[in-house]
């Protein structure tokens, strides 16, 4: 079967409009990616519909706070969490805040340095 | 409206060998809002991909997990492949094949043993894990190990089976489906069974959609998705169609994976009736460099292997995004409205993995 499986570059302010055309073209979400980079982080939101997944890629600065995406996809909570978590990721307008606490981890932030 | 009170549930609960908690937010014995709360035993695996060489990752992506081992070190395999260009000789891709449903079989009967041991029904329980055994005890044929059993590499797998093994493992599936048909007739009919488990947690296919389930969860819905449909290893060879049922409560859940062991032994047919002779495995030259999202279809749903390569023998990245964390806010949701007393075996439904969710 061939299926689509494409990352596509976006820009902080079309984030949120085109998750909500994601959510409203029957997409469901996947998965929720940060990747460290220099200066900042690469974040990654895949979705899938049928057999096709799209993955939105924001690049964005240590300090850029990105909106969570819970108000149109409720189910993202345990991954943006995860992030802001682990990462250190500033996520905003999260439904369930853990406030770093999802996981019981002694260091803050542990994936934000390499090595 | 009545007192609310908040009833902890877990993280150690007879019905789960595995830590998780939730706060249960009842009105007398009604739930009302449950609040899930994970990481107690969270261990950074993904972090170690930056410390272990992408050949000796394979390794650690294994332990993620004991029950989905298997997939866990095909997935990450095959994302590896996919960003070098590998091509994977087409013996290798069957037996990934045979050994991804033999792990299937297992897992799912591993969760009919607890399912059925939550319900009070022990013979259940004690004849679905004396079956299990006899996978385990192929596995430890196969390749020396039960559970963890590391045949998995870049490039192939390490072990290769021998026509005889192939026999054997056809006339043992073939014992254990003839043993099961008459277990599986006897859980779906049972009165008890279906009284606690028709209409508990409906999840409609909207609903499934929208809170991100997967696998069984997501089919019992009645959302036909099945990731092993991208036809990846060789599942592109062999004829199947996801296993879906429309009610999508505890019992349609039920449904879809005991029906899913049937398929299993189909598919493990097809693939020792297909496989090609030939190699194992191909050298592997140079380092990774690039990204991937590869996506399998693990016992409990589809899950995602991310890496991403620097050209160096270390990943910059790998994620592996588990299907029960993405089963747990559909779970969280379906919770509400249920009874404080069908709570366990709700949450048993989704068939909870906390170890691969811990990685």
């Amino acid at each position: 079967m061939e299926c689509k499986n494409e990352i596509r570059p976006i820009d902080l302010e079309q984030f949120l409009p085109e998750v909500i055309r994601f959510r409203q073209s029957g997409w469901r979400m996947g998965q929720i990616c940060a990747v460290r980079t220099p200066g900042g982080y690469e974040l990654s939101y895949t979705f899938v519909k049928d057999y096709d997944i799209c993955t939105l890629r924001l690049s964005i600065g240590e300090e850029t706070v990105v909106s969570s995406i819970t108000p149109i996809y409720p189910c993202a909570f345990i991954q943006e969490n995860e992030m802001a978590e682990l990462f250190g990721v500033r996520v905003e307008n999260l439904s369930h805040d853990y406030h770093h606490r999802l996981y019981r981890i002694e260091r803050d932030t542990p994936f934000k340095e390499k090595g | 409206m009545a007192e609310r009170s908040v009833i902890p549930f877990g993280p150690q609960h007879p019905v789960l060998p595995e830590p998780v908690h939730l706060d249960l937010v009842c009105e007398d014995e009604t739930v009302v809002e449950a609040v899930p709360s994970i990481g107690f035993v969270h261990r950074g695996l993904e972090k170690l991909v930056e410390q272990k060489d992408f050949k000796q990752y394979v390794y650690i992506a294994e332990r993620v997990c004991g029950i989905c081992s298997f997939g866990h070190g095909m997935g990450y395999c095959q994302a590896v492949e996919h960003v070098m260009n590998i091509e994977v000789p087409p013996r290798a891709n069957y037996l990934r094949t045979i050994w991804m449903e033999m792990s299937r079989v297992h897992s799912h009967l591993l969760w009919l043993g607890l399912l059925a041991d939550a319900l009070g029904f022990e013979s259940l329980f004690m004849q679905s894990w004396r079956l299990r055994e006899k996978i385990l005890d192929q596995f430890d044929e196969m390749t020396g190990g039960r559970v963890i059993f590391s045949v998995n590499c870049i490039g192939g797998v390490l072990k290769d089976l021998s026509d005889e093994q192939l026999k054997t493992l056809l006339k043992v599936i073939d014992e254990i489906e003839a043993e099961l048909k008459p277990i599986l007739r006897t859980f779906l009919q049972d009165y008890t069974v279906a009284s606690r488990l028709r209409g508990l947690g409906v999840l409609s296919p909207d609903d499934a959609i929208a809170q991100g389930a997967v696998g069984p969860m997501l089919r019992a819905s009645g959302v036909s998705y099945d990731a092993r449909m991208t036809g990846y290893a060789a599942y592109g060879d062999l004829e199947m169609e996801p296993i879906i049922s429309k009610d999508g409560d505890s019992y349609a859940r039920c449904e879809v994976r005991l029906k899913e062991l049937l398929q299993s032994f189909d598919l493990i047919r097809q693939a020792v009736a297909k496989i090609p002779a030939g190699p194992i495995a191909v050298p592997v030259k140079g380092n990774p460099n690039g990204e991937y999202f590869n996506r399998i279809e693990q016992p409990r749903g589809e899950a995602f292997y991310y890496v991403k390569g620097n050209g160096t023998k270390f990943l910059d990245r790998f994620r592996l995004r588990t299907p029960t964390t993405s089963n747990i806010p559909p779970m969280v949701s379906m919770l509400k409205g249920c009874q404080l007393a069908d709570v366990p075996l709700l949450i048993l439904t989704i068939d909870p993995c906390i170890s691969c969710t811990e990685r």
